[in-house]
């Protein structure tokens, strides 16, 4: 079968291959990983027709130059509002082209958004664990870290003519400024003046921020008596809140397990939005029921799923698993 | 089930369900712990994701998509009033440690704390039988509970520059064995080459939660050999 080779020129820090994530294991310690912004991840392989289990390259404002060295492919990108160009050209930031021997494909950051995706017509070979290919940061089991001077080879790498296009930003890929949360599960390690101040102000994303999660700033959300808890398995889009007092939302990446009190959970529906969000860029909470969460979630799926049909392309499960 | 305020459900977003039965970390949680956890896994429910024990308590995982929150936390509910069948014998490994430097940087500063000789610190390890109470923070580190009383040392104020993987490290009652390269406020006091997360093993996890465990103590040059025998 044919193939097509890049060559790293350059790749920020946090440039990963990532597929839907490596489920089923949270009970040995591993954590799902897969894509911060899980949508945008999802439109860019629907948008070539890959299949489920498809990886891709997520990038973030460090962005990355990946110079075609052998075949051709069609790719598609989406995520944020980055600048992605071949040779220079500008491309759609969210559209499918193709990219053939000898040319330059480079993203690089725009005026919003942390993280983008490169899917490609074929297969970027990684190592897969247990059953996946995401790249788990903390143990550098299965997947990759794109770093300069590698080669990403795409397996059965295919040009699509019929796929390339524009792609329409969705209105549900913008970054969320307002989130909704679930309080909880440990919010009786706090004051009820707390809990309304979580819910009433502004928090500030910091810059410490990466795939396990982001500290965040503003009031601080002091843990009221002794921290008597046990550590517990814990969701992605936790809000852990260690003795600092700064909450900590935890993201693809996060541990398995934490033994500081969680105040809240984001809402499913939201943590793509969020995860769009940069460092300095401000962010309020909103509570909901786990069951409103749940419905935002089903209609969050509605949305995606009629904007694939408008796009004409086969409906792909987007969600969680 | 027994009274008082467990088994205690709390919501953890829209695609998680805390099932807590307990605020300590003792023997006798975790057997309903796992008893539960192997009760959901035997009768999922549609939209079942995943379930995770910890030291008191399983997250149960599900897709909002599939499931109400509802639908979820009624199931929960039933399974929990249901009498659970006993749990199958935990397994017993024998874990093999080397305790001689430099494998041990920590060692002397955990003698020096409880009043002991270094050579009375491994025994008192060796005669302890450990449980495995869960997994957490990284692929398989597995928290196993039972560090005899005479060498307990609280964790260090501050984490320590990282530490490779198969340290074998203490903190109150808890010994671990790490995977992974990273830094630690536990004191290490031996390596074990036993491999507990295995990519190109079958069975890539060397044991379950729930299971047993004891340490074997090897020197130095059987550490050496441990990876060549097939």
């Amino acid at each position: 079968m044919t193939r097509a080779v890049f060559l790293v020129e350059h790749a920020g820090p946090l440039t990963t291959v990532q597929d839907r994530g490596r489920f089923g294991y949270l009970r040995y310690g591993v954590t799902e990983a897969g894509p911060m912004d899980r949508q945008a991840f999802a439109i860019a392989q629907a948008a070539l027709g890959n299949p489920l289990n498809a990886a891709a390259i997520e990038t973030t404002i460090g962005g990355v130059a990946l110079r075609c060295i052998e075949g051709e492919v069609t790719v598609a990108s989406a995520g944020g509002g980055f600048h992605c160009a071949v040779d220079g050209r500008p491309v759609g930031a969210w559209g499918v082209f193709s990219i053939r021997e000898g040319s330059v494909l480079t993203v690089r950051p725009g005026y919003w958004g942390s993280w983008t995706y490169l899917a490609f017509a074929g297969d970027i070979v990684a190592p897969a664990w247990l059953g996946s290919r995401a790249t788990n940061v903390l143990s550098d089991f299965g997947g990759l870290r794109l770093q300069a001077g590698q080669h990403l080879e795409i397996r059965d790498a295919e040009r699509r003519p019929g796929r390339e296009r524009d792609l329409v930003l969705p209105v549900t890929s913008r970054p969320r400024q307002e989130v909704r949360v679930v309080l909880g599960p440990q919010d009786r390690f706090f004051a009820p003046e707390t809990i309304r101040r979580l819910l009433s102000e502004t928090f500030t994303l910091s810059n410490e921020y990466d795939r396990m999660g982001v500290r965040l700033q503003g009031p601080k959300l002091p843990i009221v008596g002794t921290l008597d808890m046990p550590s517990e398995a814990l969701p992605r889009g936790s809000v852990q809140v260690p003795g600092h007092g700064d909450p900590i939302v935890l993201m693809a990446d996060h541990q398995t397990t934490g033994g500081y009190p969680k105040i809240a959970v984001l809402a499913s529906a939201d943590q793509d939005g969020f995860a769009q969000l940069r460092s300095r860029d401000r962010v309020t909470f909103r509570a909901v029921t786990a069951s409103q969460a749940a419905s935002s979630a089903r209609t969050r799926a509605g949305a995606l799923r009629q904007y694939l049909q408008a796009l004409g392309v086969r409906e792909q499960r987007s969600a969680v698993h | 089930m027994p009274a008082g305020p467990f088994p205690r459900l709390r919501a953890a977003g829209d695609q998680g369900l805390l099932v807590e039965f307990g605020d300590s970390v003792d023997v006798a949680v975790s057997e309903r712990v796992l008893a539960f956890d192997a009760a959901l896994r035997a009768r999922p429910f549609h939209g079942f994701t995943e379930s995770t024990p910890s030291y008191a308590a399983v997250l149960v995982g599900y897709d909002p998509l599939e499931v109400t929150p509802s639908a979820v936390r009624a199931h929960v509910e039933a399974l929990l009033a249901e009498p659970h069948p006993p749990l199958a014998a935990a397994a017993l490994h024998e874990l093999p440690v080397c305790y001689e430097q430099p494998f041990a940087p920590d060692l002397a500063d955990v003698a020096q704390r409880c009043g002991m000789s270094e050579e009375a610190v491994i025994a008192a390890h060796l005669s302890g039988e450990y449980r495995v109470f869960m997994f957490g923070f990284a692929p398989g580190y597995g928290y196993l509970g039972g560090v005899p009383e005479a060498i307990r040392v609280p964790r260090k104020p501050n984490p320590v520059r990282a530490r490779p993987p198969g340290s074998l490290a203490i903190a109150g009652p808890m010994c671990l064995v790490t995977t992974v390269t990273a830094p630690t406020g536990w004191w290490v006091i031996g390596r074990s080459p036993a491999r507990i997360v295995d990519v190109d093993r079958e069975r890539q996890f060397l044991f379950e939660v729930g299971d047993r465990i004891r340490f074997r103590r090897i020197r130095r040059d059987e550490f050496d050999a441990f990876g060549s025998v097939p």
